[in-house]
């Protein structure tokens, strides 16, 4: 019920907002979507990832560089999907048999490879200066259709992962954050799970890259950058971590703080940062947490 | 970042003419304020804001409302602040960004929306040759490659006939390079070796020992704020300095490097269309105002701004500040010829979008206060972005990259 209220609400937006609040709007849904997929790996399988701002941003070069190649847009977002699955599948090779902070290493060393490669491949990502898109033509020129589109994207995504950690799947990944050696030793696969995990997690932040890729019609190396990862962390993190739609509360949060605190100051980085400090301190489970508990 | 700076407000109203009914002319300046960039963007906002207080924030009778975006040195940044200030703020033109990347990033969001967009600084060769666009255009800017070609001409004069270039290995580098590895190599020249390194170079201790045995007459080296300062540091510790001349590109000598340097920075050579040791006495009026103001001499980034400011101002007074009118705006920009600027000399642009300058070589030399600056040595008279070549043939041929730096 609450669900169907919120997604109504959601979808009268464009009627009720300017254009450049509704082009904000749509960022926070995409960013929701990467902060999900990162809370899959980070809530759900208990492995802190730090490269899913390279897979997003993979997805989002891949769906640029091949609909400039004249791959049909819907067609050149798919690739950039199937992009974030293949690296997402290479990665997770690479990087379900550790865990903690080696977890946290690898990922990040993995996610600057991606970075290294956009800045210095220049032929196919036009280095540091990026790559500049031609996707937001006739049908998606207009924001409204483009926030509708990316509402709806952005909801089936959130169906999915919410049922995908309430299956037994995502029984067993819970499980397997508590302990993986007893999950273990009662018969269960976990390096499978686990890569199974990542690579569905993959998946997730290529399709909020593809998103935004429609959204931003424009890539450059800052897309696969650490700060990117950390970002969808960050978010993942301030919602709360082991709740799905933590992310969107995450990133509602920080985009909306941004926008706000940058209109005042120019050190707003630094109330970001300070407000994010804070949040952990006083509301470790993150705010969606901080809310359930005080509810209880 | 937004900080609303109302210029003027209170002027007499028997001034106002009857257009200033529709309220100020609405400007949006980018400049990174935080990140990579964020030294030479406060010199971008200190040039532009200083034009528009000589002005007393008024153009053709109409107050000017300037709104300053932070960009972060980010292009999803400066993305996100253009649609603030087009959408929200409802500027009539956009100006500034330092960074390509964030220029590139702009360009292609008012490719769609049509706002005007000037960009003083923003080098991207292609932003006026290959993806050139209607509504963007290079005031009292440069395109990359444009003033390195003069200088490879006057290296060829010096007797300079085996050149080695250094440079960050990225874009505005490989645009600069190519440049002079191009015009060089077309007069005879030869580039022996290219040296590229990642920005942010802490150490250039293994680039000077190659440089010192490349056996070359001369280097080029195209660096930016740090990475410039810690070049030209150990090119005289690892006495290189005197032995091999050193040529710069402009960016590599601009103030915002040698203002903080000494002894090791004098004699390099660079070529600019602007030199803050001009003896031309307009030029010198602005760098000891700037001065003044700011107790430093002007770089690159202020004196771009306050030039680009003052080219679109003027552009407008010829259409009686009508800067709700894109397409008038932007042919009264074009159609301007820039006298009065701190150039010393009239600049209009050329059917790209891109000024066409009289190019000075300068050498780093100490004024009699002790301030290093950039003196001219020699000019070379109406230097465009295709100085030599045929537009179109040039622009056939792709851009500049670490792998094509001009047919060999």
């Amino acid at each position: 019920m609450f669900i169907l209220a919120g997604l109504v609400a959601l979808g009268g937006m464009p009627l009720l907002l300017p254009s450049y609040h509704l082009g904000i709007a749509s960022e926070i849904l995409i960013f929701s979507v990467l902060a999900m997929s990162v809370n899959l790996l980070a809530g759900y399988a208990g492995r802190t990832p730090l490269c899913h701002g390279a897979i997003f941003g993979t997805s989002t070069y891949v769906v640029i560089i091949a609909a400039a190649a004249g791959v049909p847009v819907w067609a050149a977002c798919l690739l950039g999907v199937a992009a974030a699955g293949g690296l997402s599948v290479v990665f997770g090779i690479i990087a379900v048999r550790t865990s903690g902070v080696y977890f946290l290493l690898l990922t990040l060393a993995l996610g600057l490879i991606i970075w290294g490669i956009c800045l210095r491949w220049t032929g196919v990502t036009g280095g540091e200066n990026g790559l500049r898109g031609d996707l937001r033509q006739g049908w998606l020129a207009d924001p409204q259709r483009l926030y509708w589109l990316i509402l709806g994207v952005g909801a089936v995504l959130t169906f999915a992962m919410w049922r995908l950690v309430r299956s037994p799947f995502g029984l067993t990944l819970r499980a397997i954050k508590d302990s993986p050696s007893r999950m273990a030793a009662l018969g269960h696969d976990v390096p499978a799970h686990l890569f199974a995990a990542f690579v569905a997690s993959g998946l997730f932040a290529g399709a909020a890259g593809a998103l935004y890729a429609l959204f931003n019609d424009f890539v450059s190396p800052t897309t696969v950058a650490l700060p990117q990862s950390v970002e969808g962390l960050l978010m993942a993190i301030v919602g709360g971590v082991g709740s799905i739609l933590g992310g969107l509360v995450g990133a509602f949060v920080l985009i909306a703080l941004e926008q706000f605190v940058s209109a005042y100051t120019e050190r707003w980085l630094s109330v970001l940062g300070l407000t994010a400090i804070a949040i952990m301190l006083f509301a470790p489970q993150g705010l969606l947490g901080l809310l359930q508990r005080k509810s209880q | 970042m937004k900080r609303r700076i109302v210029l003027a407000t209170l002027a007499a109203p028997a001034m106002l003419r009857a257009q200033s009914t529709s309220g100020p002319i609405k400007i949006g300046l980018m400049a990174p304020l935080t990140g990579v960039a964020a030294s030479g963007g406060r010199e971008i906002v200190e040039g532009f804001q200083m034009y528009f207080e000589t002005i007393n924030g008024r153009i053709g009778g109409r107050a000017v409302e300037v709104t300053v975006e932070d960009d972060a040195s980010n292009p999803d940044t400066a993305l996100q602040k253009a649609r603030r200030l087009v959408e929200q703020g409802n500027v009539h033109f956009l100006f500034g960004n330092l960074l390509a990347n964030t220029g590139l990033a702009v360009a292609n969001y008012v490719r769609g929306t049509g706002t005007p967009y000037f960009i003083p600084v923003i080098a991207a060769d292609d932003l006026t040759q290959r993806s050139r666009l209607p509504n963007v255009v290079r005031v009292a800017g440069y395109s990359a490659s444009q003033f390195s070609r003069p200088l490879a001409d006057w290296a060829y004069k010096q007797g300079y006939r085996r050149i080695a270039t250094i440079s960050q290995d990225y874009t505005f580098g490989h645009e600069q390079c190519g440049g002079f590895a191009q015009k060089f190599t077309s007069l005879g020249g030869r580039v022996l070796q290219q040296f590229w390194h990642p920005l942010n170079t802490s150490d250039f201790s293994p680039y000077m020992g190659q440089l010192a045995n490349a056996g070359v007459d001369a280097v080029f080296a195209m660096e930016t704020g740090a990475d410039a300062t810690r070049l030209i540091q150990a090119y005289a510790s690892f006495g290189l300095k005197g032995r091999i001349p050193l040529m710069g590109a402009m960016n590599a000598s601009d103030q915002s490097v040698i203002r903080t340097m000494g002894a090791e920075a004098e004699g390099i050579v660079s070529a600019a269309h602007f030199a803050e040791g001009s003896t031309n006495a307009i030029t010198q009026a602005f760098v000891a105002d700037y001065d003044r103001r700011f107790q430093k001499l002007p770089s690159l980034y202020g004196f771009s701004h306050f030039s680009g400011a003052m080219w679109v101002a003027e552009a407008l007074k010829t259409i009686g500040a009508d800067a709700e009118n894109r397409e008038r705006l932007l042919a009264a920009v074009r159609a301007t010829t820039l006298t009065g600027s701190p150039l010393g000399a009239p600049v209009s642009l050329d059917a790209y979008g891109n000024p066409v300058y009289d190019a000075f070589i300068r050498r780093v030399v100490r004024r009699p206060d002790g301030k290093l600056w950039n003196a001219p040595i020699e000019t070379y008279p109406r230097v465009d972005q295709f100085w030599g070549f045929e537009p179109e043939a040039y622009m056939r041929q792709p851009a500049y990259s670490r792998a094509f730096q001009g047919p060999r």
